[in-house]
């Protein structure tokens, strides 16, 4: 039995999306013959079936994208030689020529290398297969090739002393190493990446959702029997950013290089909270949005995150996002921006508090909601009256929902 | 040259790639109007029916590289590399950057300031998209490629939603830029040139 796993088309890439099958299970295939299609970024590739023999199972359907690596099907190999001399023409009475063999497979390493981790294993004498890689998939990468090269470190003062021998193993370990998932090695790059790039800011506001509040607890009960689903703040939230980001067009830009871009659609990105990881799927117009289509698209957005059934474009081309830690009961965060976006905006926990208003005190529904701007575009002030302005949509709400 | 005769012309040299008979090409060239439909395309994002389409005069062709939708015409640079990913960085990502890096130096000679938008493929101007990339890969042997607007007819693009985006498209006439396809195929091919790092020969045109 051969597993046929996704293959890593590339330095960069670490998971691919499955979209064709060109055998059925228990379809018959030749080595190299091509098995199935994938597509990563707006490249379509052919992946030739690693082995002879019958598909026997098929473990990652149509549309699906995986980490590589991943199992995707399996292939039953002794299919190939137990009912018959399978490799020669199964009709020796015909005259035709037997079909030429399929070209040797080039060898290719579990985890291709890098031409660079290439070129330094050979100027380095370094024999590879005796690494262990911490790249995607195992893979070895340059670091890994570099921290090798270091410790077996001053080869000019001393050349004949040995490397180091590595420690021997613990009776008992105290640590246990797991690599990290496709997707956890994506967050941490974006993460790193765009606080490495944005100026960040983050700046508070307190936002009396008291009318919000009453206007959900009113509708809560006819929405759920309307719609199915039940109606959350977040999409009032939504609305009330939408509104905002049209007076202040800048706040929904995103910057490359020295140029500002400017985006005529208001696509809102809501982070979504997966098991082990987040993912920004995108409400697209969503100034176009009623709130009960608002809270359609991030209910059903959020549940196709969840069983990881979203298209790559519906979590792409987002202008500006939103966070809601609020629902685990945070009061106020200073989130980091999606790059290439130039703010987020956090929500906070909705919470009956004590208020002065005209020198009484008042029970309020009361948010923190936090913005942070890349203050290389947005300057303080923008950031501000954005925030007002979100603020007012919100404390004056009068729209119907239902 | 007709697409489905570049179609059959890119599968000869492909087979022939792939057993190692030919070094790598780059094959530049215009279509007449055409419509094609990516793999993972979405016949929704063609905005007419093919029989508006063959009114107009447009020809439609599903194939099986990456990407969505997209129009080729004439005043349109088509390049289609078909270049063994073996033999150069066995990188599917870097490959596709490498085209676009192609396409912005081309551009950047021209005076125009062209670059990425990240997560979207193809070479943009501002926000409007003035070149398209689409790629076929099997056996690491790459196929189809990327179409630069340099005098296109802009208006036939209102056929169809670009690679399923609804951004707008430009071409390089009309950035004020006025150039033949000639001329920005003997530019573009010395970038490849120098991108991909191997020699170039004689070019192909149809």
């Amino acid at each position: 039995m051969t597993d046929v796993v996704m293959p890593q088309m590339g330095e960069s890439i670490v998971e691919g999306t499955l979209t064709k099958w060109l055998k059925k299970p228990g379809e018959r295939i030749q080595r190299d013959e091509p098995l199935f299609e994938i597509s990563t970024d707006k490249v379509d590739t052919e992946i030739p079936s690693p082995a002879a023999g019958v598909l026997s199972e098929i473990l990652v359907e149509e549309g699906k994208t995986v980490g590589i690596n991943t199992v995707v099907a399996r292939i039953e190999e002794s299919a190939a030689v137990a009912p018959g001399p399978e490799g020669t023409p199964l009709s020796p009475v015909s005259s035709e020529l037997p079909a030429a063999p399929p070209p040797p497979p080039p060898p290719e390493p579990s985890a291709p290398l890098s031409p660079l981790v290439r070129k330094l294993a050979r100027e380095h004498n370094l024999d590879l297969t005796q690494m262990q890689g911490t790249g995607a998939g195992g893979r070895i990468t340059k670091q890994d090739v570099e921290a090798r090269l270091a410790q077996a470190a001053p080869p000019p003062a001393a050349p004949a002393m040995p490397a180091a021998p590595p420690l021997p193993p613990a009776a008992a370990p105290r640590t246990r190493i797991e690599p990290l998932s496709p997707m956890r090695i994506k967050i941490a790059e974006h993460m790193v990446l765009s606080k490495r790039t944005s100026a960040h800011v983050t700046t508070i506001h307190r936002v009396d959702m008291t009318k919000v509040a009453k206007m959900r607890e009113r509708s809560k009960a006819g929405f759920q029997a309307a719609y199915g689903f039940s109606l959350t703040y977040l999409p009032f939230l939504t609305r009330a950013a939408a509104v905002a980001l049209r007076h202040f067009p800048l706040l929904n830009a995103s910057l490359d290089g020295n140029n500002i871009i400017h985006h005529n659609e208001i696509n809102i990105g809501i982070a979504v909270a997966l098991e082990n990881g987040l993912i920004v799927p995108v409400v697209r117009a969503a100034d176009e949005k009623t709130v009960a289509g608002l809270q359609r698209a991030i209910v059903d957005l959020a549940t196709r995150a969840r069983t990881r059934q979203l298209k790559p474009d519906e979590v792409q081309g987002g202008t500006f996002s939103i966070t809601n830690f609020g629902s685990y009961g945070s009061l106020v965060g200073t989130p980091i921006i999606n790059q290439p976006q130039v703010a987020i905006m956090g929500v906070g926990t909705v919470e009956k508090t004590p208020v002065v208003i005209d020198d009484a005190i008042a029970i309020r529904s009361i948010c923190l909601l936090s913005l942070s701007f890349d203050h290389r575009l947005i300057d303080g002030a923008l950031a501000d009256q954005f925030m007002s302005k979100v603020k007012q949509v919100l404390e004056g709400w009068s729209e119907e929902v239902l | 040259m007709d697409y489905g005769a570049a179609l059959e012309l890119q599968r000869q040299i492909v087979a022939e790639r792939q057993q190692g008979l030919i070094p790598d090409q780059l094959l530049l060239l215009e279509h007449p109007h055409v419509i094609t439909l990516g793999r993972n395309g979405h016949a929704a994002n063609l905005l007419a029916s093919a029989e508006v389409l063959s009114r107009a005069g447009i020809a439609y062709y599903p194939t099986d590289r990456g990407g969505d939708v997209t129009y080729h015409g004439p005043g349109q640079l088509v390049g289609y590399p078909i270049v063994d990913l073996r033999e150069w960085k066995r990188d599917v990502g870097a490959y596709v950057r490498a085209v676009e890096q192609t396409l912005i130096d081309t551009l950047s000679d021209y005076g125009i300031s062209a670059g990425r938008i990240p997560k979207l493929t193809g070479v943009w101007v501002d926000d409007r998209k003035i070149a398209a990339i689409g790629v076929h890969i099997g056996r690491w042997v790459t196929s189809h490629g990327f179409a630069l607007n340099v005098s296109t007819d802009l208006s036939y693009f209102q056929y169809i939603v670009p690679c399923g985006l609804t951004k707008p498209v430009t071409s390089m006439a009309a950035l004020g830029v006025v150039a033949s396809l000639q001329e920005v195929g003997q530019t573009l091919a010395a970038h490849f040139g120098r991108v991909f790092d191997c020699e170039m020969g004689e070019l192909i045109h149809d």
